[in-house]
């Protein structure tokens, strides 16, 4: 690994804009293009804001983790909580599939975070908590 | 969020400026739905020109007004998007039900 980060900060919805403008911080490092960094910047408020609506609800004080790492051209982002987990994975990655419809959620979170990085591994245990990362390879659209 | 509304006969202008994620979401929604509670409204066209930053939480937001829209015989327009605004619509389908211009 030739360099990391990582950032705890309370579950608040205020921190979505954060951690997006962190991990974008990180990752122009490795000289991304603008549409990249774009595409990164959603994957990660995705991410975050999947923690702090479906982990832990209206717990304010709870926790989440960013941890970004670079390797050559590789990023690779973990956000992790220890919130209520997922039941059925699967079924949370379906597009337009949403536990909360009462918040009117799109149900496009894990569809976008797909869409707009490499690779988007899920890791959960009802309980226990919920780490996603994704890995996108930088600098591909300018032909590094 | 910034709203900055105009309206002419059952034509409602809105112009969105600043980043539409979970955060900004309810606030923006409860500012669309207060214009929207004027039932002379029938079409709504949303300019995103100054949206600087959008994830799934504002399609949430769209996707809801479109539904209110919907229901009284109306139409939702959206216009202004930036490249990665258009890349969210297209990848989930938005332009099958909004027009956009």
């Amino acid at each position: 690994m030739d360099n990391w980060m990582e950032l705890t900060f309370p579950s608040l919805s205020v921190n979505e804009g954060f951690a997006r403008a962190a991990a974008a911080a990180f990752a122009s490092l490795l000289n991304p293009t603008i549409d990249e960094l774009s595409d990164l910047r959603t994957a990660v408020s995705e991410a975050v804001t999947n923690a702090i609506i479906h982990a832990y609800g209206n717990d304010r004080s709870a926790m989440i983790t960013l941890r970004c790492e670079a390797e050559d051209k590789r990023l690779k982002i973990v956000v992790k909580d220890t919130g209520c987990g997922i039941e059925d994975i699967e079924l949370a990655r379906r597009p337009f599939y949403t536990s909360k419809p009462e918040l009117e959620r799109s149900g496009m979170g894990f569809a976008v975070m797909e869409a707009f990085m490499d690779s988007v591994q899920i890791e959960s245990a009802p309980g226990e908590g919920t780490a996603v990362t994704m890995e996108k390879e930088i600098g591909v659209a300018r032909g590094d | 969020m910034e709203i900055n509304a105009s309206k002419r006969g059952p034509r409602l202008h809105v112009k969105l400026s600043g980043e539409l994620d979970h955060h900004s979401a309810e606030q923006t929604r409860n500012m669309l739905d207060t214009l929207l509670k004027d039932i002379t409204v029938r079409d709504l066209t949303l300019d995103l020109s100054g949206v600087t930053f959008m994830d799934s939480a504002g399609l949430g937001v769209i996707l809801g007004r479109y539904r209110i829209l919907s229901m009284r015989g109306g139409h939702l327009t959206v216009t202004g998007m930036s490249g990665a605004i258009d890349k969210i619509f297209r990848m989930s389908g938005v332009y099958a039900i909004v027009d956009r211009v």
